[in-house]
Protein backbone atom coordinates (compact mmCIF):
# COMPACT_ATOMS: atom_id res chain seq x y z
CA UNK A 1 0.00 0.00 0.00
CA UNK A 2 1.25 3.54 -0.75
CA UNK A 3 1.04 5.56 2.45
CA UNK A 4 1.81 9.22 3.15
CA UNK A 5 2.51 10.42 6.69
CA UNK A 6 2.56 14.17 7.44
CA UNK A 7 4.68 14.98 10.47
CA UNK A 8 7.75 13.02 11.54
CA UNK A 9 7.58 13.59 15.29
CA UNK A 10 7.66 10.66 17.67
CA UNK A 11 4.25 9.31 16.65
CA UNK A 12 4.76 9.81 12.90
CA UNK A 13 8.21 8.21 12.96
CA UNK A 14 6.99 5.26 15.07
CA UNK A 15 4.09 4.56 12.72
CA UNK A 16 6.31 5.02 9.64
CA UNK A 17 8.69 2.41 11.07
CA UNK A 18 5.90 -0.10 11.69
CA UNK A 19 4.31 0.33 8.25
CA UNK A 20 7.68 0.17 6.54
CA UNK A 21 8.45 -3.11 8.31
CA UNK A 22 5.04 -4.41 7.22
CA UNK A 23 6.21 -3.87 3.63
CA UNK A 24 4.22 -0.75 2.70
CA UNK A 25 5.64 2.04 0.54
CA UNK A 26 5.83 4.90 3.04
CA UNK A 27 6.66 8.58 2.48
CA UNK A 28 7.04 10.84 5.54
CA UNK A 29 6.79 14.62 5.12
CA UNK A 30 8.14 17.13 7.64
CA UNK A 31 9.14 20.79 7.66
CA UNK A 32 12.36 20.12 9.58
CA UNK A 33 15.15 17.86 8.44
CA UNK A 34 16.12 16.98 12.03
CA UNK A 35 12.66 15.43 12.52
CA UNK A 36 13.70 12.50 10.32
CA UNK A 37 16.17 11.52 13.04
CA UNK A 38 13.15 10.15 14.92
CA UNK A 39 12.83 7.38 12.32
CA UNK A 40 14.12 3.94 13.34
CA UNK A 41 17.45 2.94 11.79
CA UNK A 42 15.78 0.12 9.89
CA UNK A 43 13.50 2.57 8.00
CA UNK A 44 13.83 2.14 4.22
CA UNK A 45 10.94 4.36 3.08
CA UNK A 46 11.03 7.88 1.65
CA UNK A 47 11.37 11.20 3.41
CA UNK A 48 10.33 14.55 1.95
CA UNK A 49 11.21 17.99 3.33
CA UNK A 50 8.29 20.41 3.03
CA UNK A 51 4.92 21.62 4.25
CA UNK A 52 2.41 18.77 4.33
CA UNK A 53 -0.51 21.13 3.74
CA UNK A 54 0.96 22.37 0.44
CA UNK A 55 -0.66 20.84 -2.66
CA UNK A 56 2.60 20.56 -4.58
CA UNK A 57 4.48 18.97 -1.70
CA UNK A 58 1.66 16.45 -1.26
CA UNK A 59 1.81 15.66 -4.97
CA UNK A 60 5.57 15.13 -4.67
CA UNK A 61 4.90 12.81 -1.76
CA UNK A 62 2.81 10.70 -4.13
CA UNK A 63 -0.61 11.51 -2.70
CA UNK A 64 -2.25 10.92 -6.07
CA UNK A 65 -1.42 7.23 -5.78
CA UNK A 66 -1.72 6.93 -2.03
CA UNK A 67 -4.25 4.61 -0.41
CA UNK A 68 -3.83 6.09 3.05
CA UNK A 69 -2.72 9.32 4.69
CA UNK A 70 -1.98 10.04 8.33
CA UNK A 71 -1.76 13.65 9.51
CA UNK A 72 0.40 13.57 12.64
CA UNK A 73 2.10 16.94 13.05
CA UNK A 74 2.10 18.80 16.35
CA UNK A 75 -0.54 21.23 15.08
CA UNK A 76 -4.20 20.19 15.19
CA UNK A 77 -5.09 22.74 12.52
CA UNK A 78 -2.37 21.59 10.14
CA UNK A 79 -3.50 18.00 10.62
CA UNK A 80 -7.12 18.92 9.93
CA UNK A 81 -6.12 20.84 6.81
CA UNK A 82 -3.79 18.13 5.47
CA UNK A 83 -6.35 15.41 6.11
CA UNK A 84 -9.17 17.34 4.43
CA UNK A 85 -6.99 18.05 1.38
CA UNK A 86 -6.18 14.35 1.11
CA UNK A 87 -9.82 13.30 1.47
CA UNK A 88 -11.68 16.00 -0.46
CA UNK A 89 -9.20 17.05 -3.14
CA UNK A 90 -7.17 13.91 -3.81
CA UNK A 91 -9.79 11.35 -2.83
CA UNK A 92 -7.48 9.31 -0.61
CA UNK A 93 -9.51 6.38 0.74
CA UNK A 94 -8.19 6.11 4.30
CA UNK A 95 -7.41 9.39 6.03
CA UNK A 96 -6.75 9.80 9.74
CA UNK A 97 -5.87 13.05 11.52
CA UNK A 98 -4.38 13.40 14.98
CA UNK A 99 -6.34 16.13 16.72
CA UNK A 100 -5.37 16.50 20.35
CA UNK A 101 -8.12 18.95 21.24
CA UNK A 102 -11.06 16.58 21.93
CA UNK A 103 -13.64 19.24 21.03
CA UNK A 104 -12.20 19.83 17.57
CA UNK A 105 -11.67 16.08 17.14
CA UNK A 106 -15.36 15.42 17.80
CA UNK A 107 -16.58 18.22 15.60
CA UNK A 108 -14.69 17.12 12.53
CA UNK A 109 -15.51 13.48 13.21
CA UNK A 110 -19.19 14.35 13.11
CA UNK A 111 -18.56 15.66 9.61
CA UNK A 112 -17.06 12.43 8.40
CA UNK A 113 -13.35 12.96 8.97
CA UNK A 114 -11.59 10.28 11.00
CA UNK A 115 -9.89 12.04 13.87
CA UNK A 116 -8.05 10.60 16.80
CA UNK A 117 -7.24 12.50 19.97
CA UNK A 118 -4.13 11.45 21.87
CA UNK A 119 -5.68 13.01 24.94
CA UNK A 120 -8.71 10.74 24.75
CA UNK A 121 -6.88 7.57 23.67
CA UNK A 122 -4.11 7.79 26.23
CA UNK A 123 -6.54 8.78 28.97
CA UNK A 124 -8.77 5.82 28.09
CA UNK A 125 -5.83 3.41 28.09
CA UNK A 126 -4.62 4.58 31.51
CA UNK A 127 -8.16 4.34 32.85
CA UNK A 128 -8.45 0.78 31.50
CA UNK A 129 -5.08 -0.24 32.92
CA UNK A 130 -6.07 0.83 36.39
CA UNK A 131 -9.34 -1.09 36.07
CA UNK A 132 -7.33 -4.12 34.76
CA UNK A 133 -9.58 -4.23 31.70
CA UNK A 134 -8.43 -7.41 29.90
CA UNK A 135 -9.03 -6.17 26.34
CA UNK A 136 -8.29 -2.45 26.27
CA UNK A 137 -5.72 -2.41 29.04
CA UNK A 138 -3.89 -5.69 28.59
CA UNK A 139 -4.08 -6.40 24.85
CA UNK A 140 -3.25 -2.88 23.73
CA UNK A 141 -0.40 -2.62 26.19
CA UNK A 142 1.04 -5.98 25.06
CA UNK A 143 0.78 -5.00 21.41
CA UNK A 144 2.42 -1.63 22.09
CA UNK A 145 5.33 -3.23 23.92
CA UNK A 146 5.77 -5.76 21.10
CA UNK A 147 5.95 -2.93 18.56
CA UNK A 148 8.40 -1.07 20.72
CA UNK A 149 10.61 -4.15 20.84
CA UNK A 150 10.32 -4.66 17.07
CA UNK A 151 11.40 -1.13 16.22
CA UNK A 152 14.29 -1.08 18.65
CA UNK A 153 16.04 -3.28 16.09
CA UNK A 154 16.12 -6.40 18.22
CA UNK A 155 18.35 -4.83 20.87
CA UNK A 156 17.41 -6.39 24.17
CA UNK A 157 15.52 -4.27 26.66
CA UNK A 158 18.00 -2.75 29.12
CA UNK A 159 18.07 -4.58 32.43
CA UNK A 160 16.15 -2.94 35.22
CA UNK A 161 18.29 -0.80 37.45
CA UNK A 162 19.06 -2.53 40.68
CA UNK A 163 17.34 -5.68 39.37
CA UNK B 1 -15.66 39.14 14.46
CA UNK B 2 -12.01 39.44 13.54
CA UNK B 3 -9.92 36.35 14.33
CA UNK B 4 -6.28 37.27 14.88
CA UNK B 5 -4.98 40.57 16.22
CA UNK B 6 -1.72 40.83 14.32
CA UNK B 7 -0.95 43.79 12.07
CA UNK B 8 -3.74 42.88 9.64
CA UNK B 9 -6.32 42.12 12.33
CA UNK B 10 -5.51 45.24 14.35
CA UNK B 11 -5.75 47.66 11.43
CA UNK B 12 -8.78 45.89 9.99
CA UNK B 13 -10.50 46.13 13.36
CA UNK B 14 -9.64 49.82 13.61
CA UNK B 15 -10.95 50.53 10.11
CA UNK B 16 -14.18 48.62 10.78
CA UNK B 17 -14.71 50.56 14.02
CA UNK B 18 -14.13 53.85 12.23
CA UNK B 19 -16.71 52.78 9.66
CA UNK B 20 -19.21 52.39 12.49
CA UNK B 21 -19.28 48.59 12.79
CA UNK B 22 -19.44 46.64 16.00
CA UNK B 23 -16.18 44.68 16.24
CA UNK B 24 -14.78 41.88 18.38
CA UNK B 25 -11.15 40.89 17.86
CA UNK B 26 -9.92 37.50 19.11
CA UNK B 27 -6.22 37.38 19.93
CA UNK B 28 -4.54 34.59 21.87
CA UNK B 29 -1.44 36.52 22.97
CA UNK B 30 -2.32 38.28 26.21
CA UNK B 31 0.15 41.13 25.76
CA UNK B 32 -0.92 41.79 22.20
CA UNK B 33 -4.56 41.75 23.31
CA UNK B 34 -3.73 44.28 26.02
CA UNK B 35 -2.11 46.56 23.46
CA UNK B 36 -5.19 46.35 21.24
CA UNK B 37 -7.43 47.14 24.20
CA UNK B 38 -5.35 50.20 25.04
CA UNK B 39 -5.54 51.39 21.45
CA UNK B 40 -9.09 50.51 20.46
CA UNK B 41 -11.01 49.97 23.69
CA UNK B 42 -12.99 46.95 24.88
CA UNK B 43 -13.24 45.25 21.52
CA UNK B 44 -10.79 42.43 22.13
CA UNK B 45 -10.98 39.03 23.78
CA UNK B 46 -7.94 37.02 24.84
CA UNK B 47 -8.77 33.65 23.31
CA UNK B 48 -7.71 31.32 20.57
CA UNK B 49 -10.15 31.74 17.71
CA UNK B 50 -9.69 28.15 16.51
CA UNK B 51 -11.63 26.90 19.54
CA UNK B 52 -15.37 26.57 19.22
CA UNK B 53 -16.01 27.71 22.77
CA UNK B 54 -14.08 30.97 22.26
CA UNK B 55 -16.03 31.68 19.10
CA UNK B 56 -19.34 31.24 20.88
CA UNK B 57 -18.21 33.46 23.79
CA UNK B 58 -17.21 36.11 21.27
CA UNK B 59 -20.74 36.08 19.85
CA UNK B 60 -19.91 34.37 16.58
CA UNK B 61 -23.56 33.38 15.96
CA UNK B 62 -24.70 36.98 16.04
CA UNK B 63 -21.88 38.25 13.84
CA UNK B 64 -22.63 39.43 10.33
CA UNK B 65 -19.18 38.24 9.31
CA UNK B 66 -16.30 36.23 10.72
CA UNK B 67 -12.97 37.24 9.21
CA UNK B 68 -9.92 35.06 9.86
CA UNK B 69 -6.71 37.01 9.32
CA UNK B 70 -3.95 35.18 11.19
CA UNK B 71 -0.67 34.49 9.44
CA UNK B 72 -1.33 30.74 9.54
CA UNK B 73 -3.45 29.33 6.70
CA UNK B 74 -4.34 26.09 8.50
CA UNK B 75 -5.57 28.08 11.48
CA UNK B 76 -7.62 30.42 9.27
CA UNK B 77 -9.20 27.39 7.58
CA UNK B 78 -10.21 25.79 10.88
CA UNK B 79 -11.48 29.12 12.28
CA UNK B 80 -13.73 29.58 9.25
CA UNK B 81 -14.94 25.97 9.20
CA UNK B 82 -15.80 26.11 12.91
CA UNK B 83 -17.55 29.46 12.49
CA UNK B 84 -19.54 28.15 9.55
CA UNK B 85 -20.43 24.63 10.71
CA UNK B 86 -20.38 24.96 14.49
CA UNK B 87 -21.57 28.54 15.06
CA UNK B 88 -23.57 28.92 11.84
CA UNK B 89 -21.99 32.29 11.16
CA UNK B 90 -23.69 34.13 8.33
CA UNK B 91 -20.57 34.93 6.37
CA UNK B 92 -16.98 33.77 6.70
CA UNK B 93 -13.94 35.30 5.02
CA UNK B 94 -10.42 33.90 5.18
CA UNK B 95 -7.06 35.46 4.56
CA UNK B 96 -4.82 33.05 2.70
CA UNK B 97 -1.09 33.59 2.87
CA UNK B 98 -0.11 30.96 0.30
CA UNK B 99 -2.06 31.88 -2.89
CA UNK B 100 -2.31 28.20 -3.83
CA UNK B 101 -4.58 27.75 -0.82
CA UNK B 102 -7.39 29.78 -2.41
CA UNK B 103 -8.32 26.65 -4.36
CA UNK B 104 -7.93 24.47 -1.27
CA UNK B 105 -10.19 26.69 0.84
CA UNK B 106 -12.88 26.71 -1.88
CA UNK B 107 -12.76 22.92 -2.15
CA UNK B 108 -13.17 22.70 1.62
CA UNK B 109 -16.21 24.95 1.75
CA UNK B 110 -14.70 28.40 2.38
CA UNK B 111 -15.64 30.44 -0.68
CA UNK B 112 -14.51 33.92 0.26
CA UNK B 113 -10.76 34.22 0.46
CA UNK B 114 -8.37 37.12 0.20
CA UNK B 115 -4.81 36.46 -0.79
CA UNK B 116 -2.53 39.34 0.20
CA UNK B 117 0.04 38.05 -2.28
CA UNK B 118 -2.49 38.17 -5.09
CA UNK B 119 -3.74 41.64 -4.10
CA UNK B 120 -0.16 42.93 -4.12
CA UNK B 121 0.49 41.28 -7.48
CA UNK B 122 -2.62 43.00 -8.82
CA UNK B 123 -1.41 46.38 -7.60
CA UNK B 124 2.06 45.84 -9.03
CA UNK B 125 0.69 44.67 -12.37
CA UNK B 126 -1.48 47.79 -12.58
CA UNK B 127 1.51 50.01 -11.80
CA UNK B 128 3.98 48.39 -14.14
CA UNK B 129 3.68 48.05 -17.89
CA UNK B 130 2.89 44.36 -18.39
CA UNK B 131 1.84 44.31 -22.01
CA UNK B 132 -1.37 46.21 -21.26
CA UNK B 133 -3.01 43.40 -19.28
CA UNK B 134 -4.45 44.44 -15.91
CA UNK B 135 -6.37 42.15 -13.58
CA UNK B 136 -8.75 44.70 -12.02
CA UNK B 137 -10.50 42.77 -9.28
CA UNK B 138 -11.86 39.38 -8.28
CA UNK B 139 -15.67 39.21 -8.16
CA UNK B 140 -16.74 38.41 -4.62
CA UNK B 141 -18.22 34.99 -4.01
CA UNK B 142 -17.30 33.55 -7.39
CA UNK B 143 -14.37 32.13 -9.31
CA UNK B 144 -14.51 35.10 -11.67
CA UNK B 145 -12.47 38.21 -12.12
CA UNK B 146 -12.48 41.40 -14.11
CA UNK B 147 -9.60 42.20 -16.43
CA UNK B 148 -8.72 45.26 -18.46
CA UNK B 149 -6.57 44.77 -21.55
CA UNK B 150 -5.23 47.28 -23.99
CA UNK B 151 -5.14 46.03 -27.56
CA UNK B 152 -1.66 46.63 -28.93
CA UNK B 153 -0.77 46.76 -32.65
CA UNK B 154 0.73 43.54 -34.02
CA UNK B 155 -1.25 41.34 -31.64
CA UNK B 156 -3.73 38.67 -32.70
CA UNK B 157 -6.65 40.74 -31.39
CA UNK B 158 -5.98 43.93 -33.38
CA UNK B 159 -8.23 43.97 -36.46
CA UNK B 160 -10.26 40.95 -35.32
CA UNK B 161 -13.91 40.98 -34.38
CA UNK B 162 -14.84 40.26 -30.76
CA UNK B 163 -16.52 36.99 -31.74
CA UNK B 164 -13.40 35.77 -33.55
CA UNK B 165 -11.24 35.80 -30.42
CA UNK B 166 -12.81 32.57 -29.17
CA UNK B 167 -13.00 33.76 -25.55
CA UNK B 168 -16.33 32.03 -25.00
CA UNK B 169 -14.50 28.71 -25.20
CA UNK B 170 -12.91 29.64 -21.86
CA UNK B 171 -16.16 30.90 -20.38
CA UNK B 172 -14.89 34.48 -20.72
CA UNK B 173 -16.83 37.44 -22.06
CA UNK B 174 -15.89 40.93 -23.27
CA UNK B 175 -18.22 43.24 -21.38
CA UNK B 176 -17.31 46.46 -23.12
CA UNK B 177 -14.81 48.24 -25.35
CA UNK B 178 -13.38 51.65 -24.51
CA UNK B 179 -12.27 53.56 -27.63
CA UNK B 180 -10.92 57.11 -27.27
CA UNK B 181 -12.71 57.46 -23.95
CA UNK B 182 -16.09 56.27 -25.25
CA UNK B 183 -17.80 53.05 -24.29
CA UNK B 184 -18.83 50.78 -27.17
CA UNK B 185 -21.21 47.85 -26.87
CA UNK B 186 -19.23 44.67 -27.48
CA UNK B 187 -21.11 42.49 -29.99
CA UNK B 188 -19.65 39.45 -31.66
CA UNK B 189 -19.07 41.50 -34.79
CA UNK B 190 -17.55 44.58 -33.13
CA UNK B 191 -14.10 45.01 -34.73
CA UNK B 192 -11.22 45.72 -32.36
CA UNK B 193 -8.52 48.28 -33.11
CA UNK B 194 -5.10 48.92 -31.71
CA UNK B 195 -5.49 51.27 -28.73
CA UNK B 196 -8.90 49.89 -27.70
CA UNK B 197 -9.24 48.89 -24.06
CA UNK B 198 -11.43 45.87 -23.46
CA UNK B 199 -13.06 44.91 -20.18
CA UNK B 200 -13.19 41.12 -19.82
CA UNK B 201 -15.09 38.94 -17.36
CA UNK B 202 -13.20 35.68 -17.01
CA UNK B 203 -12.97 32.63 -14.78
CA UNK B 204 -9.78 33.14 -12.73
CA UNK B 205 -8.45 29.80 -13.95
CA UNK B 206 -8.71 30.95 -17.60
CA UNK B 207 -6.78 34.19 -17.13
CA UNK B 208 -3.71 32.86 -18.94
CA UNK B 209 -5.83 31.63 -21.88
CA UNK B 210 -7.50 35.02 -22.22
CA UNK B 211 -4.11 36.72 -22.17
CA UNK B 212 -2.90 34.40 -24.95
CA UNK B 213 -6.00 35.01 -27.07
CA UNK B 214 -5.51 38.75 -26.87
CA UNK B 215 -1.74 39.01 -27.08
CA UNK B 216 -0.62 35.79 -28.76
Amino acid sequence: MNIVIIGCGRVGAFLAGLLDEDGHAVTVVDLERVAFEHLPQSYKGNTLLGNGTDLDILRQAGIENAEALFALTQGDNRNLMGAQIAKEIFGVRRVIAKVNDPIRARLYRSQGLTTISRTTILGTLLHAMLAEDPVVGKTLMEKSLAHEERLSGGTPTPAKAGG
Amino acid sequence: MVAGGGEVGFHLGQALLEAGHEVMILENDRRRAQFIQEQLGSVVMTASADEGRAQIEAGCQRADAVIAVTGDDAKNLVICQLAKDHCHAQRVIARVNNPKNEIVFKALGIDETISSTRVLMGVIEQELPTGGFFPLMPLTGSHLELIEAEIAPDTPAAGKKVGELGLSAYGALIGGVVRRGEILHAHGDTPLQAGDRVIVFTPTAAEADVRRSLFG
